[in-house]
């Protein structure tokens, strides 16, 4: 088997036995990268020397230390939307296109802390802003399953590079479901956690109460592994919050019995595939057989969810983006004055879905609007809150699909912006509430596209969901698939 | 309610954006196109409902007042598109 296939904890173990070094297992992964790169390009920045210097550093460890820690030697791929020192960071932007980290990211720290090879930066919607990493100012990402099929977005890079082996496991952002909705595209596990269980430190801000890091991997105990290291209270985020992390990986018990399922009925509507709903209908009661109680609920504002999340997200974005101004770093044009210095640098640096949200945001918090379209939806979205802490009173998590449909065809959503925003229906209300979901591989439909399951789970229980996923894949073997690139 | 041309040129200065003429005509069908979905908003009655503020509860937190700033000047202003020195180099503000 190449290397480059294995999963983190598969390669964890391979590396404590001294059957594998992480030299030789890095190294396997840029000759996956040098294969198949060019079809898939999830890559915006390769670092291969650094890279293979801190998997020496870690082979050097591994020799000593028997009982070395789970990401130890472990190569992962970094959303380029996260700061790491001395690399670029570009946020597939081209206001962005020199810029590189001063400093790393909390969440690349804790990384570095827990001895993992950084290999590479991925390809993204530009400022996290889309369903399909085609936003991104440089290139388009192809789905390892159907290169003419986008892999979601925004951190399509990342979830292309996880089912393409092109990495161990990865890094993404999730603020509408920009981890769980290219996870479920490219058929990988991807894990958004509650907001507050991660911190934000130096990932490049779109929209503040929703944005939170998690892992894309291919298997249910890598996401377990890698959040235990991540997860945590950051003095550098205000919103970070001091609670215990569990060991999440000890909680994957492979058993279901006694937990309490929820399906809401408005997440099973027209619009979505029928082979999605088949696929998702047949997963929830292969969990039923197993043991776990479902039951019917409802979330009665869900309708309105893709509504208010884009008018919170852009009103944020808007706020967010007002630092790019040409002044202290990204992109600076030649004005006449400091106003056409502004407009020109925004003008040049931003891409027209990243105008577009500034513009909708800035309408939205504009004198005259702000009570009619921001106060307005931050009701709703207390409403929304209140529709998950009332169904969570009776069930311990909830199962839906994670997409309406599989990867769509590259192009075919960019012209209708709405369209587009409308793939994200099943994820974002779970941004606007702050809960932890997962999206899991649950089938392929005819094409033989992926098709993704999420589980939403209460506040600060990613335990609980990550054991359902577990005793999900464990009983099944679509995440032992891999396409043929 | 329509969205107007006038309007999309209000916001747009109000962003510091400039746009294309081509630009300011597509940008205003497509906002209009998503400002008339998110109308559906109007149908619910959220008299008495308290606007969202914090998924979590977050407590203040509080540190020494010690500093902390980045030790290293040189890397951050790498990144500036103009400097002098240990200093931003910027437009003239002041007419």
């Amino acid at each position: 088997m190449n290397p480059a296939a294995l999963t983190l904890h598969a390669a964890g173990e391979k590396l404590r036995s001294r059957e594998l070094s992480s030299q030789e297992l890095t190294e396997a992964v840029y000759r996956r990268i040098g294969e198949t790169g060019d079809r898939v390009q999830a890559y915006i920045t390769l670092c291969r020397d650094a890279a293979l210097a801190q998997a020496k550093q870690a082979d050097d460890r591994l020799k000593r230390d028997g009982a070395a820690p789970p990401l130890l030697g472990i190569p992962i791929a970094v959303k380029d939307n996260f700061l790491t020192r001395g690399l670029g960071t570009t946020c597939a932007s081209k206001m962005l296109g020199n810029f590189i980290s001063p400093y790393d990211a909390t969440a690349i720290k804790r990384l570095r802390d827990a001895g993992a090879v950084i290999i590479g930066k991925t390809n993204l919607d530009e400022f996290a802003m889309g369903s399909s990493a085609e936003n991104s100012a440089f290139f388009p990402t192809h789905n390892p399953w159907n290169l003419e099929r986008v892999p979601g977005g925004s951190s399509g890079g990342s979830a292309a590079a996880v089912a393409a082996d092109q990495c161990i496991a990865a890094l993404g952002t999730d603020t509408g479901g920009s981890i769980r909705q290219p996870a479920a595209c490219c058929g990988v596990v991807g894990l958004k956690p509650t907001y507050g269980r991660v911190s934000r430190y130096g990932i490049i801000a779109f929209a503040s109460s929703m944005d939170q890091v998690g892992p894309l991997t291919k298997e249910v105990r890598d996401s377990a592994l890698l959040l235990e290291a991540l997860a945590g209270r950051d003095p550098a985020d205000s919103t970070s919050v001091e609670r215990p992390v569990p060991r999440y990986s000890e909680a994957l018990s492979g058993d279901v019995r006694g937990l309490r399922l929820g399906v809401p009925r408005e997440y099973f509507v027209s619009g979505m595939a029928p082979a999605v709903e088949r696929a998702v209908r047949d997963a929830i009661a292969l969990l039923g057989k197993n043991g776990a109680a479902v039951e019917d609920i409802s979330l009665p504002h869900t309708e309105y969810a893709v509504a208010v999340y884009y008018i919170v997200a852009t009103a944020e974005a808007s706020s967010n983006l007002a630092r790019y101004d040409g002044m202290r770093y990204g992109h600076r044009a030649a004005g006449k004055d400091l106003n056409e210095t502004y407009r020109l640098s925004r003008e040049q640096g931003f891409g027209p879905e990243v105008k577009r949200r500034i513009m909708l945001g800035t309408y939205a918090l504009s004198a005259g609007y702000y009570d009619a379209y921001y106060l307005k939806a931050q009701r709703v979205r207390a409403l929304i809150k209140k529709d998950f802490d009332e169904a969570f009173q009776r069930c311990d998590a909830i199962i839906t699909p994670t997409a309406p449909t599989t990867a769509f065809k590259i192009g075919e959503k960019m012209q209708d912006p709405l369209q587009m925003y409308l793939s994200d229906i099943y994820t974002i209300s779970i941004n606007l509430a702050g809960l932890p979901a997962l999206s899991l591989p649950c089938s392929f439909d005819q094409d033989g596209m992926p098709i993704g399951m999420q589980i939403i789970g209460k506040p600060f229980d990613e335990a609980t969901i990550l054991r359902l996923a577990h005793a999900y894949e464990q009983a099944t073997e679509w995440h032992k698939r891999k396409p043929n690139l | 309610m329509s969205l107007t041309r006038e309007e999309v040129q209000r916001v747009a200065a109000l962003a510091r954006l400039r746009l294309t003429a081509a630009e300011e005509e597509r940008l205003t069908g497509q906002l209009d196109a998503i400002l008339r979905y998110m109308e559906k908003l109007n149908r619910l009655d959220t008299t008495g409902v308290e606007p969202f503020t914090h998924a979590v509860e977050v407590i203040n937190g509080l540190r020494e007042d010690r500093v902390t700033n980045h030790p290293d000047a040189e890397t951050l202003l790498a990144n500036a598109p103009d400097k002098e020195q240990t200093f931003f180099k910027v437009p003239k503000i002041i007419e």
